[in-house]
């Protein structure tokens, strides 16, 4: 266990929030490059090699590239690194605590946090338990997407949109449905 | 003591339980059918998942319509698809999930899931995303997350459908061994042939009530004599 994974969970969502916060209110390029120093300064006492950035950064390849070149064609290459690179500051940070605290830390902190805005008719536990859900959520919804793309193949649907889209819809609805049933057989609702 | 009285439920315009009546106090009950019989219906009635639309269900005294929290302490479910019943990122996470709020220290919390992750044959994957298991081991999850919690009724909607055999026969012999009482919803005729009692549902009515080896010869006469269409959704 390193000093990174052993700092509590409160404390590094709180440095991620204030961290992205800097970032995008000063939109300076010393500042994004100061916070890269930083996150990568994290991985490296964390013991996380170039393999995890990759594995945070790939899923995210596509979207950070055409948002380069939109940027780049209608406000100027400047503007156009500053966003991109901004964007891979808060992400990179954002992947370095989530692989450095349990999801369980994670959820006692949100819920820790939120806890003061019962008044307001906030449910820290509900809002937690959200939380946890969108997480669990993003390795089905992506197996979903790849089954869709595979079964568009094997009929022959060439790049029909319609043919990936549906599916992957029906069974996200679906699996959202049986996880909520799922969750009142286990009492959560009550 | 599980008592079912004049029960019906249905979805919109289709009926699809239809005045059952029985009483279910055996440590293994198993209920077969066809697809669209009803059977996973009466199953989540037993929960308080679905609530009659006319009837009323009690187990061990506990009306499922007024009294549903108490009967989903007393009752874990499992579903038939393991996916849609795992909550968290990690094994070990999933396990101390359904311990949330139980009012338990955090070491008592960490000994019963290192004890349910054990008997599960998951102590090696404890920290290992939940979405890499396989099929079996996914199973294998969702009965620890439900059984970390010691209910005293299990029910389970067809559990071993997305199995192979090897990991079938785990699941059977999981069910055998526990001190619970089990109601099993399966299509497998293999794993209750040999229980106390099987009831068969058909198009939402009770045409057979008895012990897996009297009532299950009975089923496969009936699937046999059925046109293929029937019995469908």
């Amino acid at each position: 266990m390193t000093l990174v994974h052993r700092l509590p969970a409160g404390a590094k969502l709180l440095a991620l929030f204030v961290l992205t916060g800097v970032l995008v209110v000063l939109r300076s390029p010393a500042v994004a490059l100061a916070g890269a120093v930083l996150v990568l300064g994290g991985y490296a006492v964390a013991g996380l090699g170039p393999g995890r950035l990759w594995l945070v950064l790939r899923p995210l390849r596509w979207v950070l590239a055409a948002l380069l070149v939109v940027q780049w064609l209608t406000a100027g290459w400047r503007p156009a690194v500053l966003v991109v690179g901004t964007l891979l500051v808060a992400v990179t940070a954002a992947g370095l605590v989530t692989a450095t605290t349990s999801t369980t830390d994670l959820l006692d902190a949100v819920i820790a946090g939120l806890r003061p805005l019962r008044p307001l008719g906030v449910d820290a536990e509900r809002v937690g338990l959200a939380f946890s859900l969108a997480v669990r959520a993003l390795p089905v919804i992506q197996h979903a997407f790849d089954e869709a793309v595979d079964a568009r193949k094997a009929r022959g649907l060439g790049r029909s949109t319609r043919a990936l889209v549906t599916p992957v819809v029906i069974r996200t609805i679906r699996h959202a449905e049986r996880t909520g049933e799922a969750l009142a057989a286990r009492g959560l609702d009550d | 003591m599980i008592r079912i009285d004049g029960v019906s439920h249905r979805y919109g315009d289709r009926t699809v339980l239809d005045d059952l009546s029985v009483e279910l106090d055996e440590p293994r009950v198993g209920v077969i059918g066809a697809n669209g019989s009803g059977k996973s219906t009466f199953a989540r009635l037993l929960n308080g998942l679905v609530l009659p639309t006319r009837g009323r269900v009690e187990v061990d005294g506990l009306d499922t319509a007024r009294d549903g929290a108490a009967v989903r302490r007393k009752v874990g479910f499992v579903f038939s698809d393991p996916d849609a019943q795992i909550v968290m990122p990690t094994v070990r996470e999933d396990v101390t999930f359904s311990l949330r709020g139980r009012g338990l220290e955090r070491p008592e919390i960490e000994r019963r899931v290192s004890v349910a992750l054990a008997t599960h044959g998951l102590a090696a994957h404890a920290d290992h995303p939940a979405h890499l298991l396989s099929s079996g081991q996914k199973q294998a999850l969702a009965l620890a997350s439900v059984l970390v919690l010691e209910p005293d009724l299990l029910v389970c909607d067809e559990p071993t459908t997305l199995l192979d055999r090897r990991h079938t026969r785990r699941v059977a012999r999981l069910l055998e061994a526990l001190p619970q009482r089990v109601v099993l919803v399966t299509h497998d005729l293999d794993l209750v042939v040999g229980w106390d009692r099987v009831l068969v549902v058909d198009a939402g009515r009770l045409v057979a009530d008895g012990a897996g080896h009297e009532v299950v010869p009975f089923y496969e006469r009936l699937m046999d004599e059925l046109p293929a269409h029937q019995g469908e959704p």
